[in-house]
């Protein structure tokens, strides 16, 4: 380990970070299982879509190829106002909820002020909530206000679903952010919201982009809420639309992959976009001495 | 005059700063006289109006139903004595307050414990696996090693598709008569299993998809969390001699603690109140047998005729209950350790 000094050949000793081929290709295999389990089902799901309804359960990849599933599902279904439905919901849901829990996010992070802990706490325990405790009160409030099968409805209750986790979220991602830099911003004249406005949220991009990730995937799969607010065919969210292909009496499995595919389809893709920021170093760079 | 205020906020938070980090842990209480609370608006006003739009959000969505929850469980209330319009006809609500009745029918009832059990069994199994799981795989795509973002890619992908679409899915993989496990066994000649049927397998089932769908977020913390963990101790921790195994148990650990806490926790409540995957799975069959305390209590209020209200809402309450205990509990653990807010 210590001498690399007389005549030892430069390949016995590794640098830091590699690797003997043996660890390499035990650390592939590993990965390579992992990667296959992930995808799997997915993938699967993409094949399933692409079969004659009659072969759904065939194993056989692709035998019949036909497009039928999905000409159906869009022409023939409410599939594309469920579309447009969720669109809404979901966009609006995710602009504002990444707004205020950034904002929420800073205050918690880096003011001491009376009510802190109680927010904290209700940021936690809201997490808590069981839809069963609330979906029955919160039909009848929404009810009484008249945003029953409303788009505005479902965004309300979706900021709170998304909100205190993102804003938790956030807290963790500021709390990596020297302060200094706010100091620096303070000491040259900026206002504490010209301080979170320009210095902090251009850096702390890749927590917004987790965490407009998070409130879209979480608008765009929710289930329980979706059936019980909004009803009439037409006004269904895709989650709700889905579930009509497969139930107790129908078991449509051709329309529901197909539709299943669209759904995910744009979720993979606004995945695609902020995957780059997920995990990249916070603030790298920003305080490199 | 929004000009004036900023300026003495700018000044009063740079008046702070110039001791140092001091400005983020004091809350100079000031004499107690007629300007306190003045000066505690005119300091803290913009934290306060930062916070606002989530505490009201959160205080109409979240706290009127929880009083009405709370209510609802004091009663009788059921499917055919609440208030409802049925067209244009107004029906009044005829239910009656009972008490506690509902929680001492709950709570001296085998059905709850039995539900219970089994939320506990499955929220520790489930977090433990994806946990570790995702830990592994953190750490390994953590190092430098050929097509690391194709596998982080794949892996994250079960997060990227909406829960209800994989558990379709998952229940398309898993059909008994001609599923392709299934069909994958009786190539290998083993009799078919019937995965959401029987009693145990459909557990196991239930909680395989559960940690296939909860590893993608463990894995996508954990290497945040890694990341933030700086270079230069292993660095140093490699001059000193120290082992692989040494550098993961007293460098890369401790590092990882505030972020593992709040995932952990977070991720026991989800897991815990999880309502899509068992209830889209199996519906909590065969049986009850995969039934956790929320599907249960989702089921008296929607699925078992007349709809029982309040007992749901005693569940809801008893299930609130148990989980704020739960984070007491965790959250004071973790400050044991020095990890405050």
């Amino acid at each position: 380990m210590s001498t690399n000094t007389q005549t030892a050949p430069t390949r016995k000793v590794r640098a830091r970070g590699e690797r003997s081929p043996l660890a390499s290709a035990g650390l592939h295999l590993t990965l390579l299982v992992a990667t296959l389990v992930a995808v799997f089902p997915p993938l699967w799901l993409v094949v399933t879509s692409f079969k004659p309804k009659t072969d759904a359960f065939d194993t056989s990849v692709i035998k019949n190829f036909t497009l039928g599933n999905y000409s159906h599902v869009v022409s023939d279904t409410q599939f594309l106002a469920w579309l447009g439905n969720s669109l809404v919901v979901v966009g609006i849901t995710t602009v504002v909820g990444v707004f205020i829990s950034a904002t929420t996010g800073y205050a918690v992070s880096r003011f001491r002020f009376p009510g802190l802990r109680p927010l904290m706490w209700l940021l936690l325990i809201t997490q808590m909530f069981p839809v069963a405790v609330l979906i029955v009160p919160l039909y009848n409030l929404l009810a009484s206000l008249g945003m029953l099968n409303q788009p505005v409805g479902l965004v309300i209750t979706y900021l709170t679903v998304a909100v205190p986790f993102c804003a938790w979220m956030m807290k963790g991602y500021f709390d990596g952010i020297p302060a200094e830099i706010d100091e620096a911003g303070r000491v040259d004249g900026l206002t504490p919201f010209g301080t979170f406005w320009r210095l902090i949220m251009p850096l702390a991009k890749p927590g917004l982009a987790v965490t407009a990730f998070y409130t879209f995937i979480t608008g765009w799969g929710e289930v329980a809420y979706a059936s019980a607010f909004m009803t009439g065919e037409e006004n269904l969210t895709l989650a709700g639309g889905l579930q009509t292909f497969v139930n107790q009496y129908t078991a449509d499995w051709g329309s529901l992959t197909a539709a299943a595919v669209l759904i995910a389809a744009p979720a993979a893709v606004v995945f695609g976009l902020v995957q780059r920021h997920l995990v990249s170093g916070l603030t790298a760079g920003a305080t490199k001495s | 005059m929004a000009v004036e205020t900023s300026q003495s906020v700018a000044k009063a938070a740079g008046a702070r700063s110039a001791r140092g980090r001091g400005h983020r842990t004091d809350n100079t209480p000031g004499s107690p006289g007629p300007g306190r609370l003045r000066r505690a608006l005119s300091t803290h006003w913009y934290a306060w109006s930062m916070v606002a739009p989530v505490v009201a959000v959160i205080g109409v969505i979240i706290g009127y139903p929880l009083v009405r929850g709370v209510y609802l469980s004091l009663t009788d209330a059921n499917e055919a004595n609440v208030e409802r319009t049925i067209g244009i006809n107004h029906i009044p609500a005829t239910y009656e307050f009972v008490g506690l009745e509902n929680y001492k029918a709950v709570l001296t009832d085998n059905v709850f414990w039995d539900r219970l059990g089994w939320t506990v069994v499955w929220t520790v199994s489930c977090v433990a696996l994806s946990f570790t799981l995702g830990l592994v795989l953190a750490t390994m795509l953590n190092r430098k090693i050929k097509g690391r973002t194709f596998y982080r890619m794949a892996l994250i992908l079960p997060w990227a598709v909406p829960a209800f679409v994989s558990v379709f899915t998952w229940r398309l993989l898993f059909n008994e008569r001609s599923g392709l496990f299934n069909k994958l066994l009786a190539g290998g000649g083993i009799d078919a299993i019937s995965w959401l049927n029987d009693p145990t397998w459909a557990k196991v089932s239930v909680i395989a998809v559960n940690v296939w769908l909860g590893v993608p977020f463990m894995l996508v913390a954990m290497l945040g969390g890694l990341q933030s963990i700086p270079g230069e101790l292993y660095e140093a921790a490699e001059m000193d001699g120290a082992t692989a195994w040494q550098r993961f148990r007293h460098i890369t650990l401790p590092g990882l603690r505030p972020v593992s806490g709040t995932v952990i926790l977070l991720s026991s409540i989800w897991t815990f109140n999880m309502f899509p995957v068992i209830f889209l799975l199996t519906r909590g069959g065969p049986g009850d047998a995969t039934e956790i305390l929320v599907t249960y209590a989702y089921k008296l209020s929607f699925v078992v005729s007349p709809r029982d209200f309040a007992g749901s809402a005693a569940w809801g309450v008893l299930i609130l209950a148990l989980l704020s205990l739960f984070a007491v509990a965790y959250r004071r653990a973790l400050r044991k350790q020095g990890d405050m807010w």
